[in-house]
């Protein structure tokens, strides 16, 4: 385990690295001057020139790119070209509410699909199943400006009940977190409806029921088993997708997440928030990853990690 | 195969889903037939004083857009793009993902362990940036919207295979056939990839919803198909702020893509249960 | 009779909120935004957005009235300007004070100037400081001393010029040139984009990113009784729409982004927001540029084609009315508007005839860019069917900010749409409008003259304008720049298409006139002069 572990954190700084450089190199694949956008309208060459010198981008691109990776070690993700300010500062100072939607969602996603995901399983073909799934699609097919702004209207606008957007306390993370749960929650419970349906056909359930266990201990014990690996797998895969920003959420609510930072900074080619915001998400990618790996065997003892 | 036709035939649902596939399909494609106007043409009393849109009327059946041009018409042609990005794009990405996950899920070992970390790396990709600089090298077209797409779905397929082949591995059955001394190949396609069926349909069916709206996306940052040309996911981005005042703008679009997502779910449930012999006749 | 008098009676209680302006001290206001700030440093600002907030922050030596565009002294009490028009001494105001508790010298002025121009600041807006001596040596970082200021005493500015320039009292005016202190600059390093400290009306009390940043009044501000507010709080963060519904579920009290297309039809119509929203001009014009320096559109008649074929009357509807139909470059409000040029009618078949003229009977295809924010994609879209109409196909690249700015400065857009790249004017003269997109100056790689229209004989026309420094030339001059401008547009580099109106809704607590929530200068308003009615 120890071992596994080691040898997964070693390849992930090899895999973040990459991903730095594929990101470095595509920044400047982009048709466009960041200089250009740092000196206004009313600049010539020779001001544009002395700005390209002050931001080191007169340099050769290996030479950027290797003094960026080695800021990055020290942990200085330079500076923004357009705000003048520190980026790790800017990312840390929206972390936590990217954070706190990404659990709040997560948590909204479960709550939604596992059980829709399991009363469908337990009543395939009937009508109840079929709503289930219609529900589910509509859920994903949904477009999330539609949904939270509905939300917003019916619980905050119209009853009041909730905040009117806005950060800070748990009650303002209710609405966004539904928003994304709704979309995630068709996901989860197609997939548990699925995994479970699989299950409950096995020879030990048959054997189950033949028994005399009542059915929804058999569907709980046995199928909830076996279907959670594929949703963990999926729930690794929400920390990445969340952390990645979302930002038609975090526009419709006003949250401060890191989606608004980076849409922005790709609309005005803010190389440096770019690159930051790429290197932080893709580490909890890769770690959102290697947590569900490692949770994998304790839930299935079968299964070794290599 | 007849007797898969036959199968199939019996599960009522199925045969819906397949009618309106069917129908979607031969509706893009006779796009210039049915519509009753020209899709970018943007009628000069398409619009109220006000600058607003139409709502739906004899005329325009499924109202006007924003620039006073007939919905039906854009809806129409708008489902080519969209069916060509959501079932072919993001069935090719299930196809790819499935099979990496697979292997690597069963062979394990460095093969394994390299395509898992290979898709670590692709998943941190921005996407939008990954997109803005291939349409920055390529022609923006919807070739590169498809790729973007292949290349950004793959990854979350392989990662739920890859765990589902970890669990799989381990069952009796499988053990079963090894012992009998069936090859891995032989073990992938006839034992594996038939118990994963039912991910890969959540993925192939659900995945076309949310394509074609990433689809959206991704035009929007100049990689996808560029104004005018319609496409369902870009109807609704482009208006979806208009949804309490112009709710046909969103929802007709909208329920162009449930219904086809939906139409694949219960067409690809009936071929399931029609492959599987273990599941005839009992529903 | 009694009657008679409960009607009086209601009738003035009626009238009641009317008079009720007389402005009341206190109270505060929160502006919503959809977009953070990027920075306050009012040397680097340069968008619409900060600029304003800059503007309350911060001052110089002069600033417009609120809500005109007529220069009057700020930090400055007087000035003269000398006989050639290249020496201006300004006499600075008692008692200013910077936020900080520090009086303002006039070695800060000094200072001030010099760290914009200084290529270290990297500030956007320092060429405008080019017509004063010593500028090319600290532009070009061989030297941090301008020559061309001085302090000879803390109270008194001199600044000399190495060539007149009409526009310099506006250029003081900008935010380029506010005064800052240099101690907490240096204090705060690079971050001093986040802890502003001026002189203005409002200090910076607290930034926090993405969502709110708050300002509190200034309690020994020069100007005495402003601003009236107590706080003023921006919201970041938030999509118009829901701003919307915040107003009028009363959290908020101004939207900054302006109405949100959507809801603007029904809010217009709404009459409980008569008093609402209010409407002014906007210094702006919307132009598609023509490349005149790559085939077909080196082609006057081609360019003149184009400008007959795009109906404006149904773009300005397509943006629901929020703008009028422009006839020519300068907008409305500006001195050097031409009333009687009627610019180019609507007249496809003329444009077709001009094609076919021009050597393009059968049309050709070409490329329009626009930037990908609504609602410039619908803009083109609408140009494309008019082009169309008389053959031209004209392919649409909607791409992001930079990468459009980026195709155009690289003179690799036949045509571009202008809307969203901010073409604001900096300040209300005609030579803004001239120099960096029409002038030969921006007609560079890297320029923003994306039309590469240089016609020599007008940049000597405009020179001469703006050497006419006298406050008795100020006509004459204006007039020089109309025809500058109408021959410029003789040439048709550009389809001027419309000029932006603003709108801008506020709740019904906040007091003041209509026109300090459309001030020209001030963008969404003037913060320094409105009010709470509901003040304690």
């Amino acid at each position: 385990m120890l071992t596994y572990l080691a040898k997964r954190l070693v390849t992930s700084a090899f895999i973040l690295l990459g991903v730095t450089l594929v990101t470095f190199c595509m920044t400047f694949l982009i048709p466009a001057d960041p200089v250009a956008m740092i000196a206004g309208r009313n600049s010539t060459e020779q001001s544009r020139q002395l700005i390209r010198e002050q931001l080191g981008l007169h340099r050769p691109l290996p030479v950027q790119y290797a003094d960026y990776v080695v800021r990055l070690a020290q942990g200085d993700f330079g500076r923004s070209f357009a705000r003048k300010t520190d980026v790790g500062e800017l990312i840390w100072s929206r972390l936590p509410a990217t954070l706190l939607l990404m659990l709040g969602a997560i948590v909204a996603e479960l709550l939604i699909g596992l059980p829709a995901g399991i009363w469908a399983a337990s009543r395939r073909g009937r009508r109840s199943d079929k709503a289930v799934m219609t529900l589910s699609f509509v859920g994903v097919s949904a477009p999330q400006f539609v949904v939270g702004l509905s939300l917003l209207y019916v619980f905050a606008f119209w009853l009041q009940w909730l905040p009117l957007g806005g950060y800070g306390t748990v009650w303002h993370l209710i609405l966004p977190a539904i928003t994304l749960g709704i979309a995630g929650g068709g996901w989860y419970s197609r997939m548990m409806r699925s995994s479970m349906v699989d299950v409950l056909r096995q020879d030990y359930i048959r054997t189950a029921r033949a028994k005399g266990v009542p059915e929804w201990r058999v569907v709980l014990k046995h199928g909830l088993k076996n279907a959670i690996l594929p949703i963990i797998a999926m729930i690794g895969l929400d920390v990445g997708i969340f952390m990645s920003g979302v930002v038609v959420v975090e526009s419709v609510f006003g949250w401060p997440g890191i989606g608004q930072l980076m849409w922005g900074a790709i609309q005005a080619l803010d190389i440096p928030i770019i690159m930051g915001v790429t290197v932080v998400a893709a580490a909890f990618i890769i770690l959102g990853n290697l947590l569900a790996d490692l949770v994998t065997p304790l839930i299935d003892p079968r299964i070794r990690l290599r | 195969m007849g007797e898969l036709w036959r199968a199939f035939r019996k599960d009522k649902a199925a045969v819906a889903g397949l009618a309106v596939i069917a129908l979607f399909v031969l509706a893009a494609l006779l796009a210039p037939v049915l519509a009753p106007y020209d899709p970018n043409f943007q009628f000069m009393d398409g619009l109220t004083d006000d600058g607003q849109p139409l709502p739906p009327s004899e005329r325009f059946w499924f109202g006007t857009d924003r620039l006073g041009r007939d919905q039906l018409a854009r809806v129409l042609y708008g489902g080519g793009v969209s069916l060509l990005i959501g079932v072919l794009a993001n069935g090719f990405a299930v196809l790819i993902g499935t099979l990496l996950g697979v292997t690597a899920g069963y062979v394990k070992g460095r093969i394994g362990a390299a395509i898992m970390r290979f898709t670590d790396l692709m998943m941190a990709f921005p996407a939008l940036l990954l997109g803005i600089a291939l349409a920055a090298i390529l022609k923006p077209s919807l070739f590169i919207v498809a790729l973007v797409i292949a290349l950004v779905s793959w990854v979350q397929v392989a990662r739920v295979v890859y765990t589902e082949t970890l669990a799989l591995a381990e069952r009796d059955f499988i053990e079963a056939a090894r012992a009998l001394g069936a090859s891995p190949t032989r073990i992938l396609f006839r034992h594996l990839i038939p118990h994963l069926m039912p991910t890969v349909l959540v993925y192939g069916t659900l995945g076309i919803a949310t394509t074609v709206l990433f689809e959206a996306t991704l035009s929007f940052v100049g990689v996808g198909v560029q104004p005018p040309m319609p496409s369902w996911g870009k109807m609704i981005f482009d208006s979806q702020s208009y949804y309490l005042t112009a709710p046909w703008l969103v929802f007709i679009p909208g329920a162009a893509i449930l219904i086809t997502a939906l139409a694949f779910n219960l067409a690809g449930d009936g071929l399931r249960d029609a492959l599987d012999p273990t599941q005839r006749g009992r529903r | 009779m009694k009657r008679a008098l409960l009607c009086a009676a209601a009738l003035a209680l009626l009238a009641m909120p009317a008079q009720a302006q007389t402005p009341k001290q206190g109270g505060q206001v929160v502006v919503a935004f959809n977009n953070d700030l990027t920075t306050l440093d009012p040397h680097v600002g340069y968008d619409w957005q900060n600029w304003s907030v800059i503007k309350t922050i911060f001052d110089g030596l002069m600033d417009y009235k609120p809500g005109t565009t007529d220069l009057e002294p700020d930090l400055a009490e007087s000035f003269t300007i000398s006989a050639d028009g290249l020496v201006y001494t300004f006499k600075l105001r008692d008692g200013i004070k910077f936020h900080n508790g520090r009086a303002m010298t006039a070695a800060d002025v000094k200072w001030s100037l010099e760290r914009s121009i200084n290529p270290a600041t990297q500030s956007p807006g320092a060429s405008y400081f080019s017509a004063i001596k010593g500028y090319e040596d600290v532009a070009g970082g061989k030297a941090t001393d301008l020559a061309g200021v001085t302090a000879p005493d803390d109270k008194t500015v001199v600044i000399t010029l190495a060539r007149p320039d009409a526009t310099f009292l506006h250029v003081l005016a900008l935010n380029f040139a506010f005064t800052v202190p240099k101690e907490a600059v240096e204090a705060a390093g690079a971050d001093w984009g986040k802890k502003p400290v001026g002189t203005g009306g409002f200090k910076f009390i607290e930034w926090v990113p993405g969502q709110s940043m708050t300002l509190e009044r200034f309690t020994e501000y020069n100007r005495p009784g402003v601003p009236y507010l107590d706080k003023l709080v921006f919201s970041f963060g938030l999509d118009p729409t829901v701003a919307t519904l915040k107003l009028k579920a009363g959290e908020i009290d101004i939207l900054g982004d302006g109405i949100p297309p959507a809801q603007f039809a029904e809010a217009m119509a709404d009459p409980a927001n008569k008093e609402l929203i209010a409407v002014g001009d906007q210094l702006q014009t919307g132009y598609v540029t023509m490349n005149v320096t790559i085939a077909p559109f080196d082609n006057v008649k081609v360019r003149e084609a184009v400008n007959m074929a795009i109906n404006k009357e149904r773009i300005v509807k397509i943006i629901n009315n929020r703008a009028g139909a422009a006839t020519q470059a300068l907008p409305p409000a500006m001195p050097g508007y031409n009333p009687d040029n009627k610019g180019f009618a609507f007249d496809p078949e003329g444009a077709k005839k001009l094609l076919a003229e021009a050597g393009h009977p059968d049309g050709f295809t070409t490329e329009i860019y626009a930037m990908n924010v609504d609602p410039n994609p619908r803009i083109a879209e609408a140009i494309q069917q008019d082009l169309a109409a008389i053959g031209i196909t004209a392919e649409i690249k909607a791409l992001a900010q930079a990468e459009v700015i980026a195709a155009g400065g690289a003179g690799k857009a036949p045509m571009l749409w202008s809307g969203g790249m901010a073409w604001i004017a900096d300040f209300p003269d005609p030579a803004g409008f001239y120099y960096p997109i029409l002038g030969c100056g921006g007609a560079v790689e890297g320029g923003w003259n994306w039309a590469r229209y240089c016609n020599k004989a007008l940049d000597d026309r405009a020179a001469a304008a703006d050497s006419m420094v006298k406050p008795e030339q100020i006509a004459e001059r204006a007039k020089l720049w109309m025809g500058i401008f109408d021959d410029a547009m003789k040439d048709a580099p550009w389809a001027p298409i419309f000029n932006e109106k603003r709108f801008t809704y506020h709740s019904a607590r906040l007091g003041g006139e209509p026109w300090l929530y459309t001030d020209p200068i001030h963008i969404p308003v003037n913060y320094d002069y409105i009010f709470a009615k509901d003040a304690q």
